[in-house]
């Protein structure tokens, strides 16, 4: 079984996002960066299904060089080798990266395509799919259960507070959700060895989009009048009042 | 055309009053929805091998319409449908719209980053024009329009049933759904424990509700997952979300502010989520939440 497993690189975000002067950006100055949470969860699925069936895991990111921090970081969780499709760091848009991505693999013996659902930051909840259609595979979105058996895929998805099953044929693309496990810390000897192994570089090229950014906004604060209750017994009160017992 | 995905999951609905602002909608209805009232014409999806949901099925549905404009809810389904006709038209999709107008060839747009922390204003030209609308930003309301329903039987090959809902596991009975719950009753670290959450659950039995958490909650163990409330979690639309022990970081704010009210238990005034709250109690949680039910219990009964 040989997965792969897509990751972006995603500024740490404190209690309030600021932008730059132009408001084209984030402003990163201060901040520290990581893997989009769903994918850190992407990364520890691929380990736990080579741990299980045998083979070989590889991590692969679109973005700048300093991109390279989260592929060793999920090196040092336990992922065997990285791809970089390397970009001058601006924003690349959905279609262009999963371009780029499904020229990079289409050549790799890929069983499992693993991406997280949708990016922390940008959230177009498409990638994935753009480059299942882009290799014509099978794939499935929003998983949060992955169970591999004689060929066949299971993946589960929260529906409607219970579940939905889906069955796909390998080779296939899935995409998953926080929760689905929870990401391993890495290990002092998976650090070390990280910082020393190989990375491959590719530098593709980004497509022009429909879809064009005209401007970022942090959208303004709705603060609300507070009244401060001085006990339980009027907290039950308002919930008397608003009819709910 | 401008077409709507309509599916069960509520948010449609939302969708649908979001889309009238494009004018004449035809809502394209998958399973037994009633949407009288809200548009003039509902196409109603009619096929045998259809008993279940089947992303590449409904995205074929949607690109033999020909539509020039798709809206569908901001939902698994509704994202990935339109994920499925954005890659086979080669089109671009725009995810999470709060507000859109269409200026000639243009639709202008602000969505939804970082799960609503942060908006995008975009532009979006070619055709189809494909977007998916936010959870919980416009309210459903019908239009008082007299809707007729036609069955449309979309050409379906094997091709678009490669992946489909295999089976399925309900709910167990008496689940509140956190999404759709009236009340949501919401842990933070200071609940402090896994047992921590009895009297919450405790409340939120009391009000017919469901019980949430926030990421370091599930992350601790402490809730399963699917009760994560937040970015990476639900995003609850409840008549009263009651905080108990929540600061109110920014990932968990973008889950909740889709709450009509919020009532906060906190013990420190100056905690974000306070500044967001319509009531709150500054004190231990886990005094006020066992007061708040000894009072309901004794005035109930």
């Amino acid at each position: 079984m040989n997965v792969l497993v897509c990751v972006k690189r995603v500024p740490e975000t404190g209690a309030r996002i600021t932008l730059t002067s132009d408001a084209q950006a984030i402003d990163t100055t201060l901040l520290g960066f990581t893997i989009s949470p769903h994918e850190e969860c992407a990364v520890e699925e691929a380990l736990r299904i080579v741990e299980q069936h045998g083979g070989s895991t590889t991590v692969l990111t679109l973005g700048p060089a300093a991109a390279i921090e989260q592929l060793q970081n999920a090196m040092a969780m336990g992922i065997g080798e990285a791809v970089l499709l390397e970009t001058d760091g601006s924003d690349w848009n959905a279609e262009s990266t999963a371009a780029a991505i499904a020229d990079a693999v289409r050549t790799r013996a890929c069983d499992l395509l693993l991406f997280g659902n949708e990016a922390a930051d940008t959230g177009d909840y498409q990638v994935g799919v753009r480059v299942a259609h882009a290799l014509g595979l099978p794939c499935t979105t929003g998983i949060k259960g992955i169970s591999i058996a004689g060929g066949t895929l299971t993946a589960r998805r929260e529906a409607g507070g219970g579940w939905e099953i889906f069955e796909l044929p390998l080779p296939a693309v899935v995409s998953v959700k926080e929760g689905i496990n929870l990401p391993r810390y890495a290990s002092i000897q998976g650090r070390l060895r990280a910082k020393k192994a190989t990375i491959e570089r590719i530098a593709p090229e980004p497509l022009a989009s429909a879809l064009e950014t005209v401007r970022l906004a942090v959208p303004p604060e709705q603060e609300t009048h507070v009244e401060i209750l001085r006990s339980g017994a009027e907290a039950a009160r308002v919930l008397r009042d608003l009819g709910l017992v | 055309m401008v077409l709507c995905l309509v599916d069960d999951d509520p948010v449609s609905l939302e969708a649908l009053t979001f889309a009238r602002r494009f004018g004449e909608v035809d809502a394209l209805v998958f399973g037994d929805v009633d949407v009288g009232g809200y548009v003039s014409r509902a196409r109603r999806i009619v096929h045998e091998r259809l008993d279940e949901y089947a992303p590449l099925a409904w995205a074929q549905a949607i690109v033999e319409l020909e539509p020039e404009l798709v809206v569908a809810p901001g939902t698994d389904r509704g994202h990935e449908v339109l994920a499925h006709v954005a890659a086979r038209l080669g089109a671009a999709l725009a995810a999470n719209v709060v507000e859109a107008a269409i200026e000639g060839d243009v639709l202008n747009l602000t969505r939804q980053r970082w799960g609503g922390s942060l908006l995008e204003e975009a532009r979006l030209r070619g055709s189809p024009k494909l977007l998916s609308v936010a959870p919980h930003v416009v309210e459903a309301e019908p239009a008082g329009l007299e809707t007729t329903v036609e069955d449309f039987t979309p050409a379906l090959g094997d091709e678009h049933f490669r992946v489909r809902v295999a089976r399925r596991e309900e709910p167990e009975a008496g689940t509140v759904r956190l999404d759709t719950a009236r009340v949501v009753v919401g842990g933070g670290r200071g609940v402090g424990s896994k047992e921590g959450f009895d009297v919450l659950e405790e409340l939120a039995n009391l009000l017919g509700g469901a019980v949430g958490g926030s990421r370091v909650v599930t992350n601790l163990g402490w809730r399963p997952h699917s009760d994560q409330v937040g970015q990476t979690g639900a995003r609850i639309a409840p008549d009263l979300y009651i905080a108990c022990g929540v600061s109110g970081a920014i990932q968990h704010i973008v889950g909740c502010k889709g709450a009509k009210r919020i009532l906060v238990i906190n013990k420190d005034r100056n905690a974000p989520i306070v500044a967001r709250a319509d009531w709150a109690v500054i004190g231990d949680l886990h005094e006020i939440v066992p007061a708040i039910v000894a009072e309901l219990r004794s005035n109930g009964s």
